[in-house]
């Protein structure tokens, strides 16, 4: 069904001229950027002046740039053919996906769109969803959009909504240089003058033109001899004075058998024309006619060409490139920030760069990175024991190697087992590398963002806020639970994080495939990584814990203390550090030193009501518990009865 | 009116062909106009008395196609040449990009053709251009009658063109130096636009 593409179709067989030059710009540009320069592309000439050729070069080019495109050249009449098949079969959806998958689609002879609402309808369809997922369309017609007749009026919108370019006859030097390729590909030598000759007739496109090439060819081939310049125009029939159009060749010419006069006159006119306007005007108006089909204002060229003789024209153009690239860098850095905020239009007026920085800046202020790891958790304050070795090694490689070896770490242990402090302290090393951007945060507070962030209609500034992030740690990842849109959220964020290589640590009470509320894309997703558990405490971790705790407290480290203490059962962290601070606050209340008596006085007696009341309540009267914060106002006052205070204790 | 257009991409030269009457203005366009291919030129406008005399103005409209991208188009006029038609004159030299000065050779003519010179002058004056701006040329034309009628080349550059501005011998009713004199008009013009003024 599609045609493939001839392969002396390219752009270096493709003569450019002036009129051409700008269609010929725009589809390199497009072959170069597929999807993204413009898109549509509608290109339109007369019969035979090369659109086929510079349809097929764009997909020779987008082919050699990037091998795994797929591109699909035909005519609309193909088309249409194929459609008629695949309804006729009952393949008409079959057929819309295999289009819609093409990369670049180049569509030849669209003007055969007249009358047929169906295919018009079916096109724009096509069109729509080619633009959506950025592939590339570029159609070619005989006219423009507008001028083809019973055209559907969304398609012209479409059509022009990308850049329409034309290409005209080429002029005089232009069909001299097509006639030297020509002729040299052919490998035939003329004399001088021949080549000119021919191209002085002024043929209405260049297939007439190669028509005219390749009869002299054969009559140089059949003659053995050299033309000359009058063996040409007998050959052609161009008559020897005026009426250059070979068409209508009616020899209209006056008697007089003067040279001829009026092409000498035109060849004249050409020259200085091309002298006059070739030069700077020429140039500006080229960028002029670029920059606005790219979409940016042009006003300060437009200001050039009203002057008389500019100064530095080169300079001009070259800082007004310079500002739309700025401008570009600009739109990209805010696009990923806040893909909303990119596509205004502060951005397309180089006259106004100020103002586009500052809109940048903007941007980059509104876009606060994703919540930090807390500094609360160094690593080396994670004490390291049998019990969490293959929790902590995958920590270590981790940070070594962020995204390389372990993508996703799931830590699982229990609550008060140290997860988030490893998360936490992964999440601090990672952020000492060069431009990361560590988010770690607790899954509620996730969820929390995201519900703001949809309420707020920000869900794009959102998601660019964590795209940016080098590496995901989120805290109880259980919280996940029925969250059905953070769920989905999380699941594309992810796999765009693992494709970029990007780290992912999550942190859950129990193995991944037992949490509940869980989509299995995201349990398996989970599963694919590294699951490392941090199991309760031994003897010997729980030892260097107490260590560690005691001297923070400036407690002496006696033996006896440390193995009672150590021998207690206990099986969190979070627990020992609350038996800990029991014993020293008791320790403080009866002034006395912290000893294995003391400890198993406090522990394993009743606690004397005394012990916490006192502790560091000399200036606000305020007990605040080390351990699970201020949950009720009543233990604020200090002088509550005992009873019901220890009441409230035995609940905690 | 712009001389070259850029949004449209489209050059128009007004060339107005100026001098005394019956020095050959419409006789030059007449020229131009059989030689060039029909599917170039627009219909020649003239309007005459019976006696051929312009009354208002002869107008060719040529169409030069595409050159270098952009569509060329060359407007011919001619002015009455008596002097009772000079607010026609006037109207015809607005918005002139060029003016080729026809001078009539023969000698007791003269007179005729330093007053027609002062009239361009004084008419362009009144359009606010400064003839030094404006680029001519002159044609020297009926260069064909007998040598004891008519003053050489040399003679009417002495007496005419002290400007020094380009100058052509002419014989318009067999066409000799019409399309020379059309050529230097043109390069003027074109060569005026390259320095990117448009004429008034």
């Amino acid at each position: 069904m599609t045609s493939t593409l001839n392969p002396r179709f390219t752009f270096e067989t493709f003569v450019v001229g002036a009129a051409n030059r700008l269609a010929v710009t725009a589809g390199r540009t497009v072959a170069e950027n597929p999807g993204s320069a413009y898109n549509p592309l509608f290109i339109y000439s007369g019969s035979g002046l090369g659109k086929t050729h510079l349809l097929m070069a764009i997909g020779h080019a987008a082919k050699a740039i990037a091998s795994q495109l797929n591109i699909e050249y035909l005519t609309l009449d193909e088309y249409v053919e194929a459609f008629h098949a695949a309804i006729a079969a009952g393949q008409g959806d079959a057929f819309r996906r295999r289009f819609q998958n093409v990369d670049v689609l180049l569509v030849d002879d669209v003007q055969f769109l007249t009358n047929r609402k169906e295919m018009q309808t079916e096109l724009l369809r096509l069109t729509e969803a080619l633009q959506q997922s950025g592939h590339q369309i570029v159609l070619a017609s005989d006219r423009p959009p507008a001028e083809i007749p019973d055209l559907d009026e969304r398609l012209i919108s479409r059509f022009s909504g990308g850049l329409v370019v034309d290409m005209g006859i080429p002029d005089y030097e232009t069909r001299v240089a097509i006639l030297r390729r020509k002729a040299e590909e052919r490998g035939s030598k003329f004399q001088p003058g021949v080549l000119e000759t021919v191209a002085k007739v002024e043929y209405p496109n260049v297939r007439e033109l190669m028509g005219a090439l390749n009869r002299l060819v054969a009559f140089q081939a059949v003659n053995e001899m050299p033309m000359n310049a009058e063996t040409v125009r007998k050959v052609l029939g161009i008559p020897t004075v005026a009426s250059s159009t070979a068409a209508s060749a009616t020899a209209a010419a006056p008697a007089v058998a003067s040279p001829d006069e009026f092409s000498q006159f035109l060849t004249d006119v050409t020259t200085n024309v091309g002298k006059a306007v070739e030069a700077w005007r020429a140039r500006v108006t080229e960028a002029v006619m670029r920059w606005q089909g790219e979409g940016y204002r042009t006003g300060r060229l437009e200001k050039l060409l009203e002057q008389d003789t500019p100064a530095s024209v080169d300079e001009a153009i070259a800082s007004y490139i310079h500002d739309v690239e700025r401008l570009k860098a600009l739109e990209a850095e805010v696009a990923v920030l806040d893909p909303q905020a990119s596509g205004d239009k502060v951005f397309r007026d180089p006259d106004q760069m100020d103002e586009a920085e500052g809109a940048a800046a903007k941007v980059r202020d509104g876009a606060a990175p994703p919540p930090a790891p807390s500094g609360a958790f160094p690593l080396d304050a994670f004490v390291a024991g049998s019990s969490n070795e293959v929790a902590l090694n995958a920590a270590r490689d981790v940070i070594a190697k962020p995204g390389k070896k372990y993508n996703p770490l799931v830590i699982v242990a229990r609550s008060g087992l140290g997860k988030t402090h490893l998360l936490n302290a992964i999440g601090l090393e990672l952020a000492k590398k060069r431009n990361a951007v560590v988010a770690c945060l607790s899954t509620q507070q996730f969820v929390d963002e995201l519900i703001a962030a949809i309420d707020g209609n920000r869900v794009d500034w959102w998601r660019a806020r964590y795209r940016r992030a080098t590496a995901l740690l989120l805290d109880d990842i259980q919280l996940l639970a029925g969250k059905e849109r953070t769920q989905e959220e999380l699941f594309n964020l992810f796999n765009q994080l693992v494709d970029a290589d990007r780290q992912l640590i999550f942190t859950a009470p129990a193995h991944p495939n037992t949490l509940e509320g869980l989509e299995e894309r995201i349990i398996s997703r989970l599963e694919g990584g590294l699951v490392a558990e941090i199991a309760e405490p031994d003897k010997e971790l729980r030892r260097s814990m107490l260590q560690r705790l005691l001297t923070q407290q400036h407690v002496s480290l006696e033996p006896a203390l440390l193995d009672y203490l150590a021998d207690r059962p206990i099986d969190s962290v979070r627990s020992l550090t609350g038996v800990v601070q029991r014993v020293i606050e008791a320790a403080a209340a009866q002034d006395a030193p912290v000893t294995a008596g003391l400890a198993r006085e406090v522990l394993e007696g009743a606690p004397p009501p005394a012990a916490r009341r006192t502790a560091g309540l000399r200036t606000s009267g305020i007990v605040v518990s080390s351990a699970g914060g201020v949950r009720s106002r009543e233990k604020m006052v200090w002088d509550w009865p005992t009873s019901g205070d220890r009441v409230i204790e035995d609940l905690r | 009116m712009s001389l070259v257009n850029f949004t449209t991409r489209e050059i128009t030269c007004k060339i107005v062909y100026y001098g005394p009457g019956r020095s050959g203005k419409t006789t030059n366009l007449h020229y131009v106009y059989g030689r060039v291919p029909e599917t170039r030129r627009g219909r020649m406008v003239s309007l005459a008395t019976q006696t051929d005399r312009t009354l208002f103005f002869d107008f060719l409209p040529i169409d030069l196609g595409q050159i270098s991208g952009f569509s060329t188009r060359f407007q011919l006029y001619t002015v009455p040449g008596q002097v009772y038609y000079n607010a026609t004159r006037r109207l015809v030299l607005q918005g002139a990009d060029g003016v080729v000065f026809v001078g009539d050779s023969q000698a007791r003519q003269l007179d005729e053709n330093i007053e027609s010179l002062q009239n361009l002058q004084s008419n362009l004056l009144e359009h606010g251009v400064d003839v030094r701006t404006m680029p001519l040329v002159m044609q020297y034309n009926k260069q064909d009658l007998p040598a004891e009628l008519i003053l050489t080349p040399a003679d009417l550059d002495d007496a005419l063109n002290f400007r020094s501005v380009p100058s052509f011998p002419a014989d318009a009713l067999h066409g000799r130096g019409v399309f020379e004199t059309l050529k230097g008009i043109s390069e003027l013009v074109l060569k005026k636009l390259a320095t990117g003024t448009p004429a008034a």
